[in-house]
């Protein structure tokens, strides 16, 4: 009794549970037929979707370029939001200066900007990084802001007090000390990341797990439409999951 | 060394909501020294700190430091504020030895002054906890290690045991005390607590509220020897009730006169 509850109280039990029960009415639904199967694919005509994908390799060639994208977009946004956030919650001036611009663009959404950027960039790789980019800029610099803001103001006064220089400020004091909302608004902001590759996908390109879901619609393969969707929620969670390791290893004090 | 606070005066705000917090204040504090001004809450005695530590400009006067003027904070004030301020990333020998490192100490050195700091506040074993693994008491004797690692001219105490209860804060004032006698240090220590005033400085000045002012400056010659009998020995109880009675009057009456 005391041991079944101890299991219910493990973290992962209850959400495997979840997912379980989801994959069981799921199972019962298409195995009884209650859903025409060009609507409701079952679990196992998904699965072989996948396992023919994989082994065409379509699959692995669809996820690298996926991947690909949402990281280097993604690496160059979270390049340049952090000293841009740091410097927008430590200068006054810049503050002033950029706040109301950013304030601005983010109501702008993404997707928004694609046809601009085919205009100008075309088809290939770089439109789809630079959306990317442009999607998760403007949250990684005001969340990385917001965190700057919320640094005490006793621990700069001590380093000042102490005999630091504002470059020593900025990175001994500043960085470490925000270096976990960092890491929390890029795990956040990864989530629009994934989203953004996804549409740009859909909208142009020749391979990705977006295009290969536009592809299925136009010759109704639900199964395959399903299996993009569930690789593409399966990477988000392993990236989730890769931010809290990192979270959990590099910053230990803040939990 | 001698700093020099000489008819300080600060304001915040301007015009209609210009509010005088601190008005001509002067007092000296010379090497060796331990003197403290006492306050009410509001007073304005942390925006004094801050101005002797360079953390703020004051509006007229000036603040030095053997004769010169104090532009902004440094190394030679260290400062010690009334709220927690360890970085809660480093363990407590990293916050020891963190403004060594920003004054770019060898490492040799670094090493041998934080334990030896360490060791002077008691807490060798705590090297490597972290602050949330600290208690109140403790993180505040890492925080005066870590000033005192920085080897200012003179150290600045802002309620340093303000948000501790009442035993801690008594067996901190000996371990202050104890510190004071051993290292021979420089300190200016503001308080709102009369008896730590007391019991820790040879000068004492009264802060009245609205705007902060000195109105009393008193030399206390106390026999130290044992900072417990202090505590209950007439002639200190005595000057603690006379001082008391002077804050006291300065404090708008709560109560409506009948
Ligand atoms: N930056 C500021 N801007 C405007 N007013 C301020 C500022 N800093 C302090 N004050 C005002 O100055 C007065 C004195 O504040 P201060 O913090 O120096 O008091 P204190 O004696 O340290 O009080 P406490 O015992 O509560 O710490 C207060 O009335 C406060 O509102
Ligand atoms: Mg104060």
């Amino acid at each position: 009794m005391a041991r079944a509850k101890d299991l219910l109280h493990h973290p992962w039990v209850l959400g495997l549970t979840g997912v379980l029960v989801v994959l069981l009415i799921w199972t019962l639904v298409t195995s009884l037929r209650l859903v025409d199967p060009l609507f409701l694919p079952s679990p196992a005509a998904v699965l072989a979707a996948g396992r023919a994908q994989a082994g065409q390799g379509l699959l692995w060639a669809d996820l690298l370029a996926s991947v690909g994208r949402v990281l280097g977009g993604f690496a160059l946004s979270a390049a340049v939001a952090l000293p841009l956030g740091i410097a927008m919650g430590t200068s006054t001036v810049i503050n002033r200066l950029l706040e109301p611009l950013m304030g601005l663009i983010r109501y702008m959404p993404a997707p928004a900007f694609i046809p601009l950027l085919i205009i100008y960039f075309g088809l290939g790789e770089l439109p789809k990084i630079l959306l990317i980019f442009i999607g998760t800029l403007f949250f990684n610099t005001l969340m990385i802001m917001d965190a700057v803001k919320f640094v005490p103001r006793e621990l700069v006064e001590t380093a000042l007090t102490l005999g630091g220089r504002t470059s020593q400020v900025l990175l001994r004091v500043i960085t470490p000390c925000i270096a976990p909302q960092v890491i929390d608004a890029y795990r956040i902001n990864m989530a629009a990341a994934w989203n953004l590759v996804i549409v740009a996908e859909l909208v142009a390109a020749n391979e990705g797990l977006g295009k290969r879901i536009s592809l299925a619609q136009r010759f109704l393969r639900t199964d395959e439409i399903f299996l993009g969707l569930i690789v593409i929620g399966l990477i988000g969670l392993v990236i989730d999951l890769g931010f809290r390791l990192v979270m959990r290893r590099a910053c230990a004090w803040a939990n | 060394m001698q700093l020099r606070v000489d008819q300080v005066e600060k304001s915040f705000g301007s015009g209609r909501s210009r509010k005088l917090v601190l008005d001509r204040i002067s007092f000296t504090v010379n090497t060796g020294e331990f003197v403290a001004l006492v306050g009410s809450s509001g007073s304005g005695k942390s925006t004094m700190m801050r101005l002797v530590a360079g953390l703020d400009r004051p509006t007229a006067g000036v603040i030095s430091i053997d004769g010169t003027p104090v532009r902004g904070p440094g190394s030679d004030r260290g400062m010690v504020f009334q709220k927690y301020s360890l970085y809660p990333w480093l363990t407590a020998a990293q916050n020891v030895a963190f403004g060594m490192e920003l004054q770019g100490l060898n490492r040799r050195e670094i090493r041998e002054r934080t334990s030896y700091f360490l060791e002077v506040v008691g807490l060798a074993d705590a090297a490597r906890r972290l602050p949330r693994e600290l208690s109140g008491g403790m993180q505040q004797r890492v925080a005066i290690a870590r000033a005192l690692a920085a080897q200012p001219r003179v150290l600045l105490l802002d309620e340093p045991f303000g948000a501790l209860d009442l035993q801690i804060r008594e067996s901190m004032q000996e371990f202050m005390h104890d510190l004071w006698q051993r290292t021979g240090l420089t300190a200016l220590l503001i308080t709102h607590d009369l008896e730590e005033a007391l019991l820790l400085a040879r000068e004492v000045h009264i802060l009245a509220p609205n705007p902060g002012r000195i109105v009393r400056s008193v030399a206390v010659d106390l026999d130290r020897g044992d900072l417990r009998h202090l505590r209950l020995s007439p002639q200190f109880l005595e000057l603690r009730e006379e001082l008391a009675s002077c804050l006291r009057g300065m404090e708008p009456a709560l109560t409506p006169a009948p």
